[in-house]
This record gives structure tokens, sequence and C-alpha cells, in this order.
């Protein structure tokens, strides 16, 4: 069954904080890491990306790997520069109370694995 | 011998984050734009985002050129290429086998708290490049050109 950027929000609690990001978009697995430069080499695109590295380059990382998303857990708040510019570019921002382990315990069992590794 | 059908040049500031990424994502638009498939513009954005960062974070600034080559009509040099060509004013690589090996880093504690240094960047432009140089002198500047074979 196809997951979209608004089941995974439904599913999960998350809280959209890019209004206006298109919630039709597919989520095609989920991606857990905070250092930028190994998630430009092992990401994927389509995913669900949960990290706690909250500034403007998230957005780029993400941009770059035309991911699905980015979740922020544990409430973390991203810097508004940042989320301005996931806003400009298009790029799905969420909010959840869950931690990263929590988060991708419930991504999983809604269906989300690991992207194939390239 | 191969044409030159475009030429773009940019400047990057050293160590400023807040523009970091912008010169990339000005070359993943342009090559949307004129239409590059979208495997290589993926593969060509990573590895100009690395090379951006690796200007802002280690040098003192510099510069990334974007070049289209096309054959000339008889067609032996095998197709269109995309050239990345970072050039920087220092301060050049000490040891620069040292520099491509994965996990090897000089980043400072504030650039890995923003998550960088992972010692993953000049892999990561070698994996995604179809042809990959880098000259460095201590003391002078590092050069790094990248080629992709365009489909």
């Amino acid at each position: 069954m196809l997951i979209t950027l608004r089941r995974l929000m439904d599913g999960l609690s998350l809280e959209l904080l890019t209004p206006g990001a298109d919630m039709t978009r597919e989520v095609t697995a989920g991606y857990c890491c905070d250092l930028l430069s190994w998630v430009l080499a092992h990401g994927a695109p389509g995913v669900a990306w949960i990290t706690v590295q909250t500034h403007m380059n998230v957005v780029a990382v993400a941009t770059l790997q035309d991911m699905a998303c980015v979740i922020l857990p544990e409430n973390i708040s991203p810097e508004a520069d940042a989320l301005a510019k996931a806003s400009e570019e298009g790029v799905a921002v969420f909010r959840s109370a869950m931690n990263a382990y929590e988060l991708s315990g419930k991504m999983w069992e809604m269906g989300l694995m690991s992207a194939e590794r390239s | 011998m191969a044409c030159e059908a475009f030429h773009e040049s940019y400047t990057v500031q050293a160590h400023n984050f807040s523009s970091a990424g912008e010169v990339s994502a000005v070359i993943k638009r342009l090559l949307r734009h004129v239409g590059i498939d979208f495997g290589v513009i993926r593969r060509v954005s990573i590895a100009a985002y690395e090379v951006e960062l690796n200007l802002v974070i280690h040098s003192l600034g510099g510069r990334i050129d974007l070049e289209l080559m096309q054959p000339d009509s008889s067609g032996a040099e095998g197709g269109d290429w995309l050239y990345l060509t970072s050039t920087d004013v220092g301060p050049g690589i000490r040891d620069v086998n040292l520099a491509m090996q994965e996990g090897w880093s000089t980043a400072t504690d504030d650039v890995r708290d923003l998550g960088f240094g992972a010692g993953m960047g000049l892999p990561n432009m070698r994996r995604n490049a179809d042809s990959f140089e880098i000259t460095s002198e201590y003391g002078v500047g590092t050069t790094i050109r990248m080629g992709f074979r365009l489909v």
C-alpha cells in the first residue's frame, strides 16, 4: 500500500512545520542519521529522514537527495531560516514527540523499510 | 578536440555556513533547466555540494566552475561530459592520500557539531563522478576536477 506524507503524518501523529507541502508525495523508505556527509553518501530519494540536526544544510541535503521529508524527533525546533528555506524548496518538515528510535520502530511497523543500499 | 558548450563560474566564501549549499543548488537548477538526465543531476549535485562544503569548511575561499564539453564533429571524445572544477586559494592539503581515506578529516569540533567533518567528502565525490582528479600543494591550494558522462 502506498504510503504518502499524509498517511505518514496521520499514522505517527506528526506535526507539519511546512504548511503547503505536497502531502500526496510518496514515502518509499526510512532513514536515520545525523552526520550530513554520511547521509549524502548513503541516503536515497523518497526517504523520510529522521535527524536532530536543525540548520540550513539539512534542507540542502534533503533537496539534493530528493527525500520525501525530514522528521525532527523529541519536539526539536528547526532554526527559522532553515524552515523558511524548506518551504521555499518544497521540503516537508515534521516534528514528533517520539525519539528517533521510537519513530523508526513505528515507521517500520507501517511498512517503511530501509532504502536499497547502493 | 572537444569544444566548450557552456561555462559558468561560482564564487564560494570560506567559513560562511549560512550560504553553504547555494552554489550546488544553483547548479542543480541549471542542469534541470537544460534537461540533463535525473540520475546524472543527482550525482553532479551531491559532488557539487561536497566540494562546495569543502571550500566552506577547509579553504580560504575559492570557486567552482561548471563546464559542458561536447565532442567535435568527429565524435572522437565519446559523447558529452560535464565537468565540475573546484579551485581554492589555499591552504592546500598536506597529505592527499590520507585525505582521500574515508573517515579521515581535519574538521574542527564546531564543524562536526553541524554534522560535517565525517571524512566522507572526498571519497563521496570520487564515488559520484565518472572521473576524478585532485592536485594539492600545501601552502598554495587545491584543485579538484570531476567529470560526468552524460547519457
